[in-house]
């Protein structure tokens, strides 16, 4: 059974319905489709994590023991592909870099990503992830469509190509918006693979988010259906009690 | 119906020596096998025992997750990501726990209302409605207190509104608010204490309205959708005509019950545990800092109704007069409705129409509570969904103390059952 299927069958039982429908966010953010079940895509994940993002974020609440266990990888391949900073196998996975130093380079130091997607969900990271595009007017170079005016630069250039910005028409009294973004030199992926790239990169954060996620969906079908024929048989028991009520 | 443990003796030595010095199976019986409830109850009247059964869920997830977490400021948020990373089935402990809370307003609010819909808080069960509605308060401070000690940013900052609520109180609200959290902002103080009072002693309060809650209510005898007294009917051994002994015929139809909640709980526990972000808040997922305002600040969705209450209304002294009157006002139920007919089954047209404007105003209010109060219209909807609130209780007054309600005649037996 997928999720939508689920969510369908909990609206359409009406419990807090009104409200539920509130959840369902308006930005105009590009759906992720990430899934979690997915061990290769995972794993390429992690690669770009540890490749490209590891440098300045952290995920401190994320051991290089768990992602192993958990990504079907074995010691000696963490060790030799993810964890480039020296730290033991039992570790979380903390960056080199000082965080006191990145403050004063990037004005913020970088946050920990371990509940990025948590706090943010999928959609947005992956949005985010596409929209960063030049910005002579920034320290950085690079300003972002869904964060205006972020610290960070975009390390994923070289993969997504450099996108610039296309403006709408100023209305008087305003700043001109980005309408959309292009891509006006093309980088090592095309957007299709790009567009892979970084959906298995937040799929790993999303991984890294809930690590019992997997253990949690896993087993839940099974709660479910013991539930079920308990339940039937209390309606059985019930109405076997109740034959004697006039 | 004679007090049971008064004759009963059991057969067995052991049990009839330990009988005559504590008369605990004779209480036991009286209130199960002798105990005599309606037998008309319908799908309203699961939510009572369900209520208890969740009370007993988060007082055992509870004492587990204490074990593993850190009640500071410096700690909490990181030991809350212990238990969901590395303490064995942590995170199914912690799932329960919160889905919990959010299920026992759930059930809560559908118990309250069932009480509404059937009369149950009339003559003679205004202290049982009232015992109740303390229940009612005393899960409120504990799951607010609770919702604050995972420190994330919607902790710290719906402590600061909630807490600062306390403000409004003339003269001494300032200093009220700081003795309230130990410091000048939501601080390890704030969540040290908080944390004392969420895991000691409001839950004996708790526990202790509870049993008052059930005393008062094996005293007087449930309601039943007919709002028929089925003690007024007895047969010639004092038993009432419509009653059967809640054990075994309820303890097997809850168990049905608790079946079918089970598996709607399961279902979120393990699926959705989140629930779109309505029990477990994106923003919490944000460890708190003070120095970061997130874009909207909201209390969990079982405080929104009132929320949006507080929200709506341009003064702040105001909003909390009102905020806590529209609690308050639920207390004086059984004598704001003068009516003699309990259940809206025999009740007149006004009271089905108002009940339901009335409910439909609460959860139009949650909504403009829990929303990003960016639109002025829900400020005017929300004033008038305020005043539909309110307007519930003149009117049932009115209703009933002018005499202008036409009730339908009242069986003098209950008229369905299973």
């Amino acid at each position: 059974m997928t999720k939508p299927i689920f969510r369908s069958w909990v609206l359409a039982l009406g419990l807090l319905t009104a409200t539920a429908a509130l959840g369902a966010e308006g930005d105009a953010l590009d759906a992720a489709h990430t899934n979690i079940h997915d061990v290769a895509a995972m794993q390429r994940g992690a690669r770009t994590f540890f490749n490209y993002c590891a440098g300045c974020h952290s995920l401190q609440y994320m051991r290089y023991s768990r992602i192993a266990q958990d990504l079907d990888l074995s010691e000696a391949q963490v060790m030799a592909n993810l964890d480039t900073t020296g730290d033991k196998f039992g570790d979380p996975a903390i960056s080199a870099m000082p965080a006191a130093d990145a403050a004063k380079w990037f004005g913020k130091a970088p946050p920990d990503l371990s509940l990025e997607v948590a706090a943010k969900g999928p959609d947005w990271v992956y949005t985010y992830l596409k929209s960063f595009y030049l910005d002579p007017t920034r320290p950085t170079g690079w300003n972002n469509t869904v964060f205006p005016n972020v610290s960070m630069p975009f390390p994923l250039w070289e993969l997504q190509g450099v996108q610039t910005p296309v403006y709408a028409p100023a209305q008087p009294g305003h700043d001109p918006q980005v309408e959309k973004l292009q891509i006006s030199q093309p980088g090592l992926q095309t957007p299709a693979q790009y567009d892979r790239t970084i959906r298995d990169l937040t799929t790993f954060l999303q991984y890294v988010s809930e690590p019992a996620a997997l253990q949690r969906e896993r087993i839940g079908v099974w709660v479910l259906l013991y539930l079920a024929v308990f339940t039937f048989l209390a309606l059985l028991l019930k109405r076997e009690y109740w034959k004697d009520v006039h | 119906m004679a007090a049971a443990h008064d004759a009963y003796k059991p057969d067995n030595k052991v049990l009839a020596w330990i009988e005559e010095r504590l008369p605990i199976i004779g209480f036991m019986r009286s209130a199960t096998t002798d105990y005599y409830a309606p037998k008309n109850f319908n799908v309203m009247y699961y939510f009572g025992s369900l209520a208890l059964l969740v009370l007993v869920n988060q007082i055992v997830t509870g004492i587990f997750l204490t074990m593993n977490f850190n009640p500071s400021a410096a700690g909490a948020f990181a030991s809350v990501q212990y238990i969901m990373r590395d303490v064995e089935w942590g995170w199914l402990i912690r799932y329960m726990h919160t889905t919990g809370a959010s299920l026992f307003f759930v059930v809560v609010y559908l118990h309250m209302f069932r009480a509404l819909m059937y009369g149950s808080y009339k003559k003679p069960r205004e202290l049982l409605w009232i015992l109740g509605m303390f229940v009612y308060l005393a899960l409120m401070a504990e799951a607010f207190m609770g919702y604050v000690l995972p420190w994330g940013q919607m902790s710290f900052w719906g402590a600061k509104v909630i807490i600062s609520l306390f403000g409004a109180v003339p003269v001494i609200g300032n200093k009220l608010v700081e003795w309230i959290m130990g410091d000048f902002l939501p601080a390890d103080a704030t969540l040290n204490r908080f944390f004392a009072l969420h895991v000691i002693a409001l839950p004996l309060v708790l526990l202790m309205l509870v049993v008052l809650h059930l005393w008062a209510l094996h005293e007087v005898g449930s309601n039943n959708p007919d709002g028929v007294e089925i003690k007024e009917s007895k047969d010639a051994a004092g038993r009432p005509l419509d009653g059967i002994p809640f054990h075994p015929y309820y303890t097997v139809k809850d168990l049905f019950g608790v079946g079918v909640f089970l598996l709607i709980a399961a279902f979120i526990i393990f699926y959705q545990p989140t629930f779109f972000g309505f029990f477990l808040e994106h923003d919490n997922f944000v460890p708190a800092n003070n120095l970061v305002t997130p874009a909207a600040i909201h209390p969990v969705w079982y405080f929104m109704p009132f929320y949006a209450m507080l929200r709506v209304i341009p003064s702040k002294g105001l909003g909390v007069i009102t905020l806590f009157s529209a609690i308050a006002l639920l207390f004086f139920m059984p004598w704001i409705d003068r009516g003699k007919v309990k259940s809206w089954r025999y009740r007149g047209a006004g009271y089905k129409v108002a009940l339901g404007l009335f409910a439909l105003a609460f959860i139009w209010l949650g909504k403009i509570g829990g929303g990003e109060g960016t639109w002025i219209g829900d400020t005017y909807i929300g004033r008038a969904l305020t005043g539909v609130y309110f307007a519930f209780f003149i009117f049932l007054w009115a209703y009933t103390y002018f005499g202008w309600e036409k009730t339908k005649p009242v069986p003098l037996r209950v008229t369905t059952h299973d």
